[in-house]
């Protein structure tokens, strides 16, 4: 699936629940995220909002690096004029 | 922005004075001690300092500014520890190891020659090529040669002397291999080759023809004499182009708390490049957005710069091409031709 996106949207994870991560750093986006591919998240691995505000604006200057839905770090092709984010287990993003 | 060189003009700062006479009017670039007095100039000196460097840039370069696209044909997974980098596989980064492959290539020097743009640099994530790179580059340089009217520049790390000579043979213009640092603070940066092995590189393609494109990242926590120490032994090399990049510090890399360089520090490093090198292709490469922001372009354009990476850079994204594009039409400062370049 192709999809345009800056990576940070949320994202259902199906096989966990409702868990969506930053695009940017791989940490969780949602403060109600409690499982993380069968790991628990702690309080404390949770990134403030503030953090992911700052990834937000990080990421008008680079491409996501890590799949919103389930964290892997995706391969990223950035060319001249674009870039492609390709997860290999969900969507392939492009500028 | 066609002023006109004045060499007669007076300055409050005796080394702009001097610059003006030496460079301006001689043609000759200041030495070690001369760019360091630049690089300490106060904050109310730049904007003449910028506009000495613009001068030289016109007499000594013309109008044209120099426009090129970059692209990674192997992106991470590099051996080599520059602490800079987020392509080092030594370091905790998130960039995984990807392969571009040639009709991807192609297609992106398609994009690349219609914003204008007269070079198409390759770049690998090595210490240097192996045959199967260097078997790719052979194919994607005779594909683009087939199909897209640009030069074609490479950065493949090291070279042996029988890769520059096969590179030249191939037809790459300019070989882009970059000093980075002064000599005195490269072991701080580098750990998996010298500085040396570096300088061998650069002096083979030189010798076989080929543009030396060698470059600069400031703002990694040298001093301001090292920085002048460097643009003295950039100058030294003779460089076709000097691409000049700020640190963008990256995730997982040593330099990632490295704080971002001071925009005006920026603004006195490309007066100083440009004062130490009169006639060189003088680039505007990463880290402008984050150092100097969208009024920075303005003003480095208008200081000494006269080329622009154009559109995103290997791993992280620039301005949009059409923000640098219309830019220059503002300026009214035209883009080099490609028959100009060759």
């Amino acid at each position: 699936m192709n999809t345009s996106a800056n990576g940070t949207d949320t994202a259902t994870n199906t096989a966990t629940g409702t868990v969506s991560f930053c695009g940017l750093c791989g940490e969780p986006a949602a403060q109600d995220a409690q499982v993380v591919q069968g790991d628990t998240v702690t309080e404390s691995e949770r990134p403030t909002s503030d953090a992911h505000q700052s990834c937000q604006q990080r990421l008008a200057m680079e491409p996501p690096r890590y799949c919103v839905t389930c964290r892997r770090r995706m391969k990223v092709q950035v060319t001249p004029l674009g870039w492609t984010a390709e997860c290999s287990r969900h969507e392939r993003l492009t500028s | 922005m066609t002023t006109q060189p004045n060499p007669r003009r007076t300055s409050t700062y005796p080394i702009l004075e001097t610059a003006r006479q030496q460079v301006l009017a001689n043609g000759e670039g200041l030495n070690e001690s001369q760019l360091l007095e630049i690089l300490e100039l106060p904050d109310e000196a730049i904007p003449e300092a910028l506009q000495l460097a613009h001068e030289v840039r016109l007499e000594h370069c013309g109008e044209d500014v120099e426009v090129e696209g970059i692209i990674s044909i192997k992106t991470g997974g590099c051996p080599e520890d520059c602490h800079f980098c987020s392509q080092s596989g030594l370091f905790d980064s998130p960039v995984r190891g990807v392969w571009l492959d040639i009709p991807e290539l192609v297609k992106a020097a398609k994009e690349t020659a219609a914003t204008g743009a007269t070079e198409f640099c390759i770049v690998a994530a090595v210490r240097g090529p192996d045959i199967k790179l260097m078997n790719q580059i052979k194919f994607a340089i005779d594909r683009i040669k087939q199909e897209v009217d640009i030069n074609i520049a490479c950065s493949l790390g090291m070279l042996t002397q029988r890769q520059v000579d096969q590179l030249a043979e191939w037809g790459v213009h300019r070989y882009n291999h970059n000093l980075e640092t002064a000599r005195s603070y490269f072991p701080e940066v580098v750990t998996t080759h010298s500085y040396e092995e570096r300088l061998e590189t650069c002096n083979m393609v030189k010798a076989a023809g080929m543009e030396l494109c060698c470059g600069a990242l400031i703002g990694m926590g040298e001093t301001t004499a090292q920085r002048a120490e460097l643009a003295s032994q950039l100058a030294a090399l003779e460089p076709h182009e000097v691409p000049l990049n700020f640190l963008n510090p990256r995730p997982g890399t040593p330099l990632e708390n490295q704080g971002i360089m001071d925009g005006k520090d920026a603004l006195r490093a490309i007066a100083a490049f440009r004062l130490a090198m009169p006639r060189t292709v003088l680039r505007y490469a990463g880290g402008r957005e984050l150092t100097l922001g969208d009024l920075g372009t303005r003003e480095g354009l208008m200081g000494g710069i006269n080329a622009v990476i154009v559109g995103n850079y290997l791993t992280t994204l620039g301005r949009p091409a059409d923000a640098d594009l219309n830019l220059l039409v503002e300026l009214n400062m035209p883009i080099k031709e490609l028959q100009k370049s060759l």
